[in-house]
C-alpha cells in the first residue's frame, strides 16, 4: 500500500466539493455515522486543498454499464460537479466525446504522463479464458486490445485502482456458475500477474454512487481507506444488513413477511440475504434515499464476493 | 488526429478506404465499426460486437424466479426492460393472471425508465455529436474537425440542457425506485406482479417528480431535437437502411395483451401482424458453433471466439428471413400516434408516417425517440390515475415442474424477447433476443447485412480522418 504522503502528492489545487457535500456523502443522508469516527480535521483540510483535475481512467470489461449509470445518480456532490470540478475523467467509454484511436491515444498519453499517480477505475469483469478474446475493448494499428491486456497494462501504471461493482471486484454475474469466459475481478488478474498497485474493491450490483465518490475522495485525501478481508472500505461495508435492519424487531416478535408484497415483517423466510451481507444500504438507502431492496422485496446479497451463486436461489430461505 | 486509419488515399479518389472506429463510444457495451469509403460515402460496413458474458449458460439449472434478477444485469441502462420481458416469460410459464395493480405498477416502473433511457441517450450519449461540450475531459479530446454546426448561443443551450438532463434522468430513476426498490436493477419486478403496493404517498412522490420530467420533455428535449433539423438537415436524408421495422409491443394496457406501443412488422413497405414463430437467429458470421436459423425456443449458445470467418459475438436475428430494425422508430412508425405540438408545428404533419422516407434517417430516429418519450409520458400520467393505493400487486404462484414461457416486450432501444423452458422446476433453457441484436447484429447466412450495417451504406464520410457521421448514424439507433 502506498503511504498517505505519496497519495497526497497526486493532488492539485482548489477544492471541488464543499465540506458539507463531502460529509453528507460519507455519512449518508441519515447521518448514522458521525464524521469524527471517520475523518479527522486534517483530512478535511486536505480535501479543501482540493482534488481538482485528478486524472481518472475508467475502463469497462464484461459489465452492463449499470455502475456508471448508478454513479450518475449521485446527489451530493452531483455528477456534474464531480465531472467538472473534482476529477478529470480522461477516459470513459460511455461518456467521453472521443472514440476510436483518438480516445485510446489520449488514454495512453495520460497513463504515461501521470504514471504512478492516476487512478484506474475498472467496471465489469475481466475474462481470462481464450486469451481474453471474450472482451475486446479497442484496437490500435489494427491490433485488437483485450480487457485483460488493458487491466494488466494500466493496472501496473496506475497509482491506485478502484474495482467498481461486484463484477470488477469479484467477477460477479459473468463469473457465475455456468460461465465459460473465465471471468474474474481485478484482484484475480493482479494476483496472477503479480501486480501490486493498491486496489479498493467497491462491490455492489450496482454500486451506490456514494460508495464510489466517498472512496475516491478518501483515496485522494487520506490514502487507501481501511479495508475488510474482502478488500472493501469498512466505512461503507463494515456493518451487517440484518443486524441493522428496521425489520429486526419484527423478527424478535415473530412477525415474518407473508409474501414479497407484504410491507410488514422480517423477510428471511422469503430468501433475504441480509444476514450474510455487509453494506450500509439500511441507512443510506438508494436513489436519493427513497427506498431500498429490503423494504421493497429482499436483499440478494449483491455486494458479497460470492454473488450471485452464494445467494441464488434468491427466493428460498437461506 | 487519428480516430481512424485510412489505409490508402483520401476519399474522392475513387479508391476504397477502410476506416475503423474501435471503441465506438457512448453506447452501452462494446462495439466496433469498420466502413469502406469510396467517393466520400460509405459503400460497405461491418459492426462488431466485442463482448460475450454467457447469460444463457449462466441461467441453466437455476430457479426460474432468479431469471428476472440475473437478466436485468444484461443492461444497466435498461434493466427494467429485461425484468419486464423476463417476468412476462415467467408469468406465461407459471400460468399467472396478473392483478390490474400489478400490471400498472410494472408499467410505472418501466415507463419511468423509458423516460430515463431516452433522455440519457439523447443528451449523454448522442448529443456530443451535435453540440460541443465544455473544453475539459471527458468532453475533450474530440475529432479535429467534428462538424459541430451550432452557433455559440445555441451550443450553450445544448450544454445547459446536457447538465439539466443529468438531473432529469436521476429524477426518473427516483420514480423507478419508489416502486422498484432501487435503480439500476430493481427488486420490485417479479413473476406474478410487482412487490411494492403503491400507497397514496408513493404515488404522490412519483407524480411530483414526473411533472418536472414531463415539462422538460415538452419544453426542452423535443424542441432541441427539432432545432437540430435546421443546421443538420442533411441528416434527415441519409441512414435509411433496410427500412424494415419490427416491434413486439410494450406497456400492456389491459389483461388481453393490448399494448400502448403496438406490436407489428413493416417489411418492404407492407405492414403485417407479428408472428413470433418467424423470428430466427443466424450465426454464420457470429462467434458461435451453434446451429443456425433456429427459433429462440430451440436456440443454442455455444461460443467459439476462434471461429473462422466470424466477426461478432452477436447473433443475426431475422424475421421471415429478413433483417429488421428495432427501436423507437419502429414503434412510432407502427403505432403511428399523433405527434407533439412541437412536431406538428415544425413538420407540418400530424404523424410520422406522413414524413415518409425522412423518418428513416439519422435525425428521423432521434425525432421518433423524442416523440415516443412524450407518448410514454402521457401514458404514465394516465397510469398514475389508474393505480389503486393499497391494492394487491402480486399473485403468488408455485414454480411449475415443467413449462415453457415466452416474454415479448420492448426495451427503450427495441424489441426484446425472453424465452424460458423449465424442467424439474429449474431452467432447462433460457434464450434472449435483445434489441441490440436486431440492430447491431452481423451479416446473416444469406449475406444480408445487419440493420446498422445497412443503414451505414451511403453515409457521407467526406474526410476519413474525421468520420463523424459514422458515429452519428450508429448512435441514432441507441445500440
Amino acid at each position: 500500500m502506498k503511504d498517505e504522503q505519496e497519495l497526497h502528492e497526486t493532488q492539485q489545487e482548489k477544492p471541488g466539493v464543499s465540506r458539507r457535500d463531502f460529509l453528507k456523502t460519507l455519512t449518508g443522508t441519515a447521518a448514522g455515522i458521525g464524521i469524527s469516527q471517520v475523518f479527522n480535521p486534517a483530512v478535511i483540510a486536505a480535501m479543501k486543498e482540493g482534488l481538482k483535475n485528478h486524472p481518472v481512467l475508467w475502463i469497462q470489461g464484461q459489465g452492463c454499464t449499470g455502475c456508471s449509470v448508478s454513479l450518475l445518480n449521485s446527489v451530493e456532490p452531483t455528477i456534474a460537479k464531480v465531472l467538472l470540478d473534482v476529477i478529470s475523467l480522461q477516459f470513459h467509454p460511455t461518456i467521453m466525446a472521443s472514440e476510436g484511436e483518438t480516445a485510446l491515444e489520449n488514454m495512453y498519453r495520460i497513463a504515461k504522463e501521470y504514471k504512478g499517480k492516476f487512478s484506474l477505475v475498472v467496471e465489469g469483469a475481466i475474462p481470462m479464458a481464450a486469451d481474453g478474446k471474450y472482451c475486446i475493448v479497442g484496437e490500435i494499428d489494427h491490433k485488437e486490445i483485450t480487457m485483460l491486456d488493458l487491466t494488466k497494462e494500466l493496472g501496473e501504471m496506475a497509482g491506485s485502482v478502484l474495482a467498481v461493482g461486484t463484477c470488477a471486484a469479484y467477477g460477479g454475474i459473468p463469473a457465475a456458475k455456468g460461465n465459460v469466459t473465465g471471468a474474474t475481478g481485478v484482484m484475480g488478474v493482479f494476483k496472477k500477474y503479480g501486480i501490486k498497485t493498491p486496489t479498493v474493491n467497491i462491490p455492489g450490483c450496482p454500486i451506490h454512487p456514494d460508495w464510489v465518490i466517498g472512496s475516491i475522495v478518501h483515496l485522494l485525501t487520506k490514502g487507501v481507506p481501511e479495508l475488510d478481508a474482502d478488500g472493501r472500505p469498512v466505512l461503507f461495508f463494515g456493518e451487517n444488513i440484518h443486524e441493522n435492519c428496521p425489520h429486526l424487531d419484527e423478527l424478535d416478535e415473530g412477525i415474518m413477511s407473508a409474501s414479497l408484497s407484504d410491507p410488514k415483517g422480517c423477510r428471511m423466510d422469503l430468501g433475504c440475504a441480509g444476514p450474510d451481507t455487509n453494506a450500509d444500504c439500511f441507512q443510506r438507502k438508494w436513489n436519493s434515499g427513497l427506498n431500498w431492496c429490503v423494504d421493497n422485496a429482499i436483499c440478494i446479497g449483491c455486494v458479497e464476493p460470492g454473488f450471485p451463486d452464494a445467494s441464488s436461489p434468491f427466493y428460498e430461505a437461506k | 488526429m487519428a480516430g481512424c486509419k485510412p489505409k490508402s488515399e483520401p476519399a474522392g479518389s475513387g479508391k476504397k478506404i477502410k476506416v475503423s472506429i474501435d471503441p465506438l463510444t457512448r453506447v452501452e457495451g462494446h462495439l466496433k465499426a469498420e466502413v469502406e469509403v469510396k467517393g466520400g460515402v460509405v459503400v460497405d460496413a461491418r459492426v462488431f460486437g466485442g463482448m460475450y458474458r454467457g447469460f444463457e449458460q449462466i441461467l441453466k439449472g437455476r430457479d426460474p424466479r432468479d431469471a428476472a434478477q440475473i437478466t436485468q444485469r444484461i443492461c444497466g441502462v435498461c434493466p427494467t426492460a429485461h425484468a419486464q420481458a423476463s417476468v412476462l416469460a415467467l408469468d406465461d410459464a407459471f400460468g399467472v393472471k396478473l392483478t390490474d395493480n400489478g400490471r400498472i405498477a410494472r408499467n410505472l416502473i418501466l415507463g419511468a425508465n423509458f423516460l430515463q433511457s431516452h433522455i440519457l441517450h439523447f443528451y449523454h450519449l448522442a448529443a456530443l455529436d451535435y453540440v460541443n461540450g465544455p473544453d475539459v475531459a471527458p468532453f475533450v479530446p474530440r475529432y479535429e474537425k467534428n462538424d459541430i454546426r451550432l452557433d455559440k448561443a445555441t451550443n450553450a443551450v445544448g450544454v445547459n440542457q446536457y447538465l439539466e438532463a443529468l438531473e432529469m434522468r436521476k429524477i426518473c430513476h427516483e420514480m423507478v425506485a419508489l416502486l422498484g426498490g432501487k435503480m439500476p436493477h430493481v427488486q420490485g419486478v417479479v413473476v406474478g406482479g410487482a412487490t411494492e403496493i403503491p400507497t397514496a404517498k408513493i404515488l404522490n412522490e412519483y407524480a411530483v417528480r414526473f411533472k418536472k420530467v414531463k415539462k422538460f420533455v415538452e419544453e426542452k428535449y423535443l424542441p432541441l431535437v427539432y432545432l437540430l433539423a435546421g443546421p443538420y438537415g442533411d441528416l434527415l436524408k441519409c441512414g435509411g437502411g433496410h427500412k424494415n421495422l419490427i416491434s413486439y409491443g410494450v406497456f400492456p394496457i389491459d389483461s388481453k395483451g393490448n399494448t400502448l406501443l403496438k406490436s407489428g412488422v413493416y417489411t418492404d413497405g407492407k405492414f403485417s401482424k407479428l408472428d413470433s414463430d418467424q423470428i430466427k437467429e443466424y450465426v454464420k458470421y457470429s462467434f458461435f458453433d451453434s446451429g443456425t436459423g433456429l427459433h429462440p425456443s430451440v436456440g443454442e449458445t455455444n461460443p467459439n471466439p476462434y471461429k473462422k470467418g466470424a466477426y461478432s459475438f452477436i447473433k443475426a436475428p431475422r424475421y421471415n428471413g429478413k433483417p429488421h430494425e428495432a427501436g423507437p422508430l419502429s414503434r412510432v412508425w407502427i403505432t403511428n400516434p399523433e405527434l407533439s405540438k412541437t412536431g406538428q408545428d415544425t413538420l407540418g404533419v400530424k404523424t410520422i408516417r406522413e414524413i415518409g422516407d425522412a423518418a428513416f434517417s439519422v435525425l428521423g430516429r432521434h425525432v421518433a425517440r423524442a416523440e415516443e418519450t412524450l407518448v410514454v409520458a402521457n401514458a404514465v400520467e394516465q397510469w398514475l390515475t389508474e393505480a389503486k393505493p393499497g391494492k394487491e400487486t402480486l399473485v403468488s404462484t408455485p414454480i411449475p415442474k415443467s413449462a415453457e414461457g415466452l416474454g415479448l416486450s420492448e426495451a427503450p432501444r427495441g424489441a426484446l424477447l425472453h424465452y424460458v423452458n423449465i424442467k424439474n422446476s429449474v431452467i432447462e433453457n433460457y434464450q434472449i433476443t435483445s434489441a441490440t441484436i436486431w440492430n447491431t447484429g452481423p451479416m446473416d447466412d444469406m449475406g444480408q447485412r445487419g440493420a446498422i450495417e445497412e443503414a451505414l451504406i451511403g453515409i457521407p464520410v467526406p474526410d476519413p480522418k474525421n468520420p463523424v457521421n459514422v458515429g452519428r448514424l450508429i448512435r441514432s439507433f441507441d445500440p
